[in-house]
Formats: structure tokens, C-alpha cells, sequence
């Protein structure tokens, strides 16, 4: 199976990136600044997907990984002039380590408890930026200085060659990904979600494997803060914001969560649909107050309309139209196993453990 | 010495508007299993009705009233609509649909009351009380804010003891099968669990906006710490939301109050607390012994 699959991943990568390519050529610098976005939403959704939809761990913080590779970044390019590539690598080294410690913390929470503490961590986190303004800029951030490379010639676009530089590394990251859910590691993510004490029977190591996750989501997320360092050209707390974070996770599961395309479709909805009904408002001369808001209701209608429609998420339901046309397909893998990570669980099993406190309120 | 007594007190009140979020949050958890992240936001909903009601007719105690009715509305409604038709989805989908609600309820509040800060007025005086001339660093409103959330939590507590609605709400919480199979009308009660919470918020809103002025996201902010108490707390236990909002309240004011750059540190010391909390008791400080079943 492995022998066909990676050469298919490969496949799909090369011909996404020819779509993306020809996109670029032929559309407008705006729509480069868009497809440079989705390459960095997409990288973050991809390891929040693998984190909450694969080893059952929520994370409403990941912005804050994303801002820590941001501004590893910015510092490393700016003060020590140091290339890209080389910023990107050590933003993601240097995020790898930030997961870990939160993993470790993390590995012995559940559910809403999780959530909370990583909720706390994305809004505590870029408020450090603010509190150490001169190393870390304060509210105004720091710029980072990113250009095109000369053999493209001077009058290349920098926002094309911004989208080609994030949608490149988020199809590697996207390859590997899967490589690595299909992988041992990705089974025993799988093992401790569904069941952690089987897993452990099994010879798993729960901590180990919950930890690694974390790490892996937080490198994810830190590529995606690099990326949007040189695609905005400034990092600053209001880049990082509780709301990313949460938007992040509503990409992951509005496109179908545990499912590597569900978190493309997440995150181009999540980045097309604010910028489309803006279009809509303003080609339709409403004031500024109602036509800048109209795209924010708009966006918190679609996303209560898919939940309710497509309970599997996107991927979930295109996965069923296509049953409906070609009849089941055992081989066909499906997002189905979009899973419980402990947030809530069916309210029938919930709380066992009442007793005592009934009478307290 | 008076400047402690005024971070205490300012904790206090801050603490009792935490409490009093957290606890529409624990409400609706103990009954659906499920985190509202649209508590502040309809909140915000409901304090904008009640502005405009004070704007209208003058007195405080109408918008005051027409808020709280609001919320329990809000509250019931959201529950019939949108909520009760992800109930047996996957669980995150639930989240999903509140944060998409609280997006909503946003965008609707920017078009609709424009997204300029506007500021609340007060029921009582916000200068400070003093005892023979020491400022004591609390105002009548202050006072009145405690007593308000203490008294809807008693009432609460109260009606969840000694009525038969309270019973059924504790049996519905408490297993969900078995309730039903007592004749208890689950899906009912899971409802009236959703107003009493969007009372909740909305006395929390109503409160707490004076001191922060209100726009479309002002609720943002105390919802975070609503949350972060009522996970300080324990989601399942009413009194440690109580216990969560007050202490939260307490050390993020002494934080903002003691250390040097303290304003934009607030947010760390809150995680600082929350890690260690967790850290010790990882179901927060209210959870009763686990059981894990295999």
C-alpha cells in the first residue's frame, strides 16, 4: 500500500503546485496575497488536524506557535541577517522545543481542561510582545525585510514569489504529514485516542506519543508563523491573536477534522469567504460600518450552516456525495473516524462522579 | 495598606463578574457537555438591548430587567436552534457552531449598533465609599455587583435544592439515560439549563460594562477569564466556578496592581495560575476522584 500511496501524495503535491503556479501567473497580485495565505493557514490546519483529529488533543493556542516561529523569524533575519531558509528551519526547530514543553504540560489534561490551558497560552503569549518592547517591538512588532530573488528579474512581483515560497513549503509540509499519520507514530496517535489503556496493553507509550504530537503541530504551526512573517513583512501581537488560534481549529474541523484535504478546504473557506462577501458589500455601496461587519456575520452564519450540514465536515461530506454517485467503497479511506477528543463527551456517559456535589448548587 | 484594600476589593468585584460567567458556563456543561463560546457574545447582545432600552425609556432598572429576560430568551433560542441538532455529532462540532454563533452575534452587533465604545451607565454611584475620611476604594456599585452575582447564585443554588425543577435539572446532569427512562423530558431541561445560563451572561454583561465600556468584542476579554476561572474551578462544580472567578480576580488584580509593566503581564500571570492549578489537579481544584474506565 505504502508503495503506491507516497508516489500518489507526490503526485497530488506536483499537481497542486502547478495549479498554484498557473494561478499565480495569471491572477492578480491580490489574489497571490491569497494564495500565499491559505498556503500558510493551511500548513497551521494541517498539524492542529494531526493534533486534535489523530492523537485527541485539543489546541486553542496554536497562534501562539505560530508566533514564536514568526518571530524567531523576524530576529534572526534582522539582527543577525541571517537567510530564509535558515530562519525557517530554526523557527521550526526552535517551535519544536516550545511544543514539547507545552505537550509535556499538556499530556496529563482533557478535554475542556486542555482547552482552557492552551486558550490562556494563545492569549497570554503575544501579550509578552507588548511587555518587552524593546526586543520584541511592542504593539508595532517588528518588520521583516523579504525579497524576491534577482534571477527572477526586477520587475517580478513579490507577492507571486511570496505565494511560491509558502505554497512550497506547505505542500512539503503537507507530504510529510501524511507520510507520518500512515506511519507507526500515526497508528499509536490513533491507539491513544481511541483507547489510551489498550494502547499502553498494547506497548505504546501514551506520554511519549501525546507529547509528539504536540510537537509535531507546534513545528507545523511555526512554519506557518515564518511563512506569514515574510508574506505580511511584520510581525506583530495583533498577527497572533486568540481569534487565529480559534480560527485555526474551526478550519480544521469545518473541513473535516483528522483529514489532510479536510484542512485545505478549512482554510481556503476560512480565508474566502470574509474576502468574497466584503467584495459583495462594497460592490453594492453599503455604509462602512454595516458592509465591514457584514463579511464577519456572514462568516459566523457559514460556519454554523456547514457544521449542521456536513457533521463530518467538508471532506466528510464530499466523501458521501461521491458514495452516492459510485456506491461504497471499502478501500476508499474516510474521514469517518473523526473522532472524540475527550471535549465533550456524550452527555449520557458524562459525569460519573457527581455524587458528593449534588446538593452545592 | 489602602492600596492593598482597594486591589482586594477591585478584585473582588472583577472576580465576582468571573464568577459569575464561569457559572453559566459550568450550567451548560454539567447539562449538554459542551463549552459555550458564545457566553460573552450573547452577553454582549443582551447589554446592547439593555443600552438601548436605558437610552429609550430612561430608567436604568428597565434595560436592567429587558436584559436579563433577553438572555434567558437568547439563551432557550440558541439552544432549540442551532445547538440541539449537534447533540449527537461528533463533540467538536458543538464547539463549532458556538464559536461560529459568538462570530455572528458580532458581526450582527457591529451592523446593527455600529462599532464605536459606548459607555453604560451605572445603577449606583461609582465614587469611593470612605469611613471617616479613608477611602475604603469601593463604590456603592461596586457593592451592589457583588451582591447582585451572590444573590443570583444563592437564588440558584437555592432552586436547584428545594424545587422539583432543580431535582430534574441535577437528575438530567447526573445521567442523562436514566433521567429519561424517569419520565424527565431531558431535551427540556437542557433548554431551560441554556436560559438560566444566557441569565446568567446577561447579568455579567449588564455588569460589568461600565467599567469596560461596550463594543462588539468587549465581552471577549471576560469571557477568556469566565473560562479560565471556571477550568480553574472544575467545569462540573458550581462553587469552584464561584471560588475559580474570585481568585482569578484577586491575583489578576494585585498583578495589575504590584508588578512594574503589570497591565500587559495580566494574561501571563492568569496562564501562570492556571499551568499550576492544572498542574496539581488537572480537572481543577473542585473535581471529585476519577474514575477511568477501561
Amino acid at each position: 500500500m505504502s508503495m503506491q500511496t507516497l508516489p500518489r501524495r507526490l503526485g497530488a503535491a506536483v499537481v497542486t503546485a502547478v495549479i498554484v503556479w498557473f494561478l499565480s501567473v495569471r491572477l492578480s497580485t491580490f489574489r497571490d496575497f491569497q494564495i500565499a495565505e491559505v498556503a500558510v493557514e493551511v500548513t497551521a490546519v494541517a498539524g492542529l488536524t494531526v493534533l486534535t483529529g489523530l492523537s485527541g488533543q485539543i489546541s486553542l493556542g496554536n497562534g501562539a506557535f505560530m508566533a514564536i516561529g514568526g518571530y524567531t523569524t523576524a530576529l534572526l533575519m534582522l539582527h543577525l541577517n541571517w537567510p530564509y531558509v535558515a530562519a525557517l528551519v530554526a523557527s521550526a526547530v526552535v517551535t519544536a522545543v516550545a511544543g514539547g514543553i507545552v505537550g509535556v504540560a499538556a499530556a496529563r489534561l482533557r478535554g475542556p481542561y486542555l482547552a482552557g490551558a492552551t486558550l490562556m497560552l494563545g492569549v497570554a503569549l503575544p501579550a509578552l510582545a507588548a511587555a518587552y518592547q524593546g526586543f520584541l517591538g511592542g504593539d508595532q512588532g517588528l518588520n521583516v525585510v523579504f525579497t524576491a530573488p534577482a534571477f527572477l528579474g526586477a520587475t517580478f512581483p513579490l507577492t507571486r514569489w511570496q505565494a511560491w515560497v509558502s505554497t512550497v513549503v506547505a505542500l512539503v509540509t503537507l507530504v510529510l504529514l501524511a507520510n507520518l499519520c500512515y506511519s507507526r507514530i500515526g497508528r499509536n496517535w490513533r491507539a491513544v485516542r481511541d483507547d489510551e489503556v489498550a494502547a499502553a496493553l498494547d506497548g505504546v507509550n501514551v506520554a511519549v506519543t501525546r507529547v509528539l504530537a504536540f510537537v509535531v503541530s507546534a513545528i507545523c504551526a511555526g512554519l506557518a508563523g515564518s511563512l506569514l512573517a515574510i508574506v505580511t513583512s511584520l510581525v506583530a501581537p495583533g498577527a497572533f491573536t486568540v481569534t487565529l488560534s480559534i480560527a485555526l481549529l474551526t478550519a480544521a474541523v469545518i473541513g473535516g477534522l483528522g483529514s489532510l484535504p479536510g484542512a485545505l478546504w478549512g482554510s481556503l473557506l476560512i480565508v474566502i469567504v470574509p474576502t468574497y462577501v466584503t467584495d459583495v458589500a462594497t460592490s453594492h455601496g453599503l455604509s462602512s460600518s454595516v458592509g465591514s461587519n457584514i463579511p464577519i456575520a456572514a462568516y459566523g452564519a457559514v460556519l454554523i450552516l456547514v457544521m449542521l450540514a456536513f457533521p463530518q465536515g467538508i471532506q466528510g461530506g464530499l466523501h458521501r456525495l461521491l458514495t452516492l454517485f459510485t456506491g461504497p467503497d471499502p478501500g476508499t479511506r474516510v474521514p469517518r473516524d473523526a473522532p472524540a477528543p475527550h471535549v465533550t463527551p456524550p452527555a449520557d456517559e458524562a459525569p460519573a462522579s457527581h455524587h458528593e456535589k449534588e446538593g452545592t448548587l | 495598606m489602602v492600596e492593598f484594600l482597594q486591589f482586594t476589593l477591585s478584585g473582588v468585584s472583577f472576580g465576582m463578574i468571573y464568577a459569575a460567567v464561569a457559572l453559566s458556563l459550568v450550567l451548560i456543561w454539567r447539562g449538554t457537555r459542551l463549552l459555550n463560546y458564545a457566553q460573552g457574545g450573547m452577553a454582549m447582545i443582551t447589554t446592547y438591548i439593555a443600552i438601548e432600552v436605558i437610552y429609550h425609556t430612561g430608567s436604568y432598572w428597565a434595560g436592567f430587567a429587558v436584559a436579563l429576560v433577553a438572555g434567558i430568551l437568547l439563551g432557550a433560542v440558541c439552544q432549540l436552534t442551532i445547538i440541539r441538532p449537534t447533540m449527537n455529532k461528533p463533540p467538536l462540532n458543538g464547539v463549532i457552531v458556538t464559536i461560529g454563533l459568538l462570530v455572528l452575534l458580532e458581526g450582527l452587533a457591529g451592523i446593527f449598533f455600529g462599532g464605536q465604545f459606548r459607555s453604560f451607565p451605572t445603577a449606583f454611584s461609582v465614587t469611593g465609599l470612605r469611613v471617616g475620611g479613608t477611602p475604603l476604594g469601593v463604590s456603592r456599585y461596586d457593592i451592589f455587583v457583588a451582591v447582585a452575582v451572590l444573590a443570583a447564585t444563592l437564588a440558584l443554588a437555592l432552586a436547584f435544592r428545594y424545587t422539583s425543577a432543580g431535582l430534574r435539572m441535577r437528575a438530567a446532569a447526573f445521567n442523562a439515560t436514566i433521567a429519561r427512562l424517569s419520565g424527565i423530558r431531558v431535551a427540556r431541561v437542557l433548554t431551560v439549563g441554556w436560559a438560566l445560563a444566557g441569565l446568567l451572561g446577561a447579568l455579567a454583561g449588564v455588569l460589568v460594562s461600565p467599567s469596560t465600556f461596550l463594543y462588539p468584542n468587549s465581552m471577549d476579554t471576560i469571557f477568556v477569564y469566565g473560562f479560565t476561572a471556571a477550568v480553574i474551578g472544575g467545569l462540573d462544580s458550581p462553587a469552584g466556578a464561584v471560588t475559580g472567578g474570585l481568585l482569578l480576580g484577586l491575583a489578576l488584580s494585585y498583578a495589575g496592581g504590584y508588578l512594574p509593566s503589570g497591565a500587559s503581564l495580566v494574561p501571563v500571570v492568569a496562564l501562570g495560575i492556571l499551568v499550576l492549578v492544572l498542574m496539581a489537579r488537572p480537572d481543577g481544584l473542585f473535581s471529585a476522584t476519577k474514575v477511568r474506565r477501561v
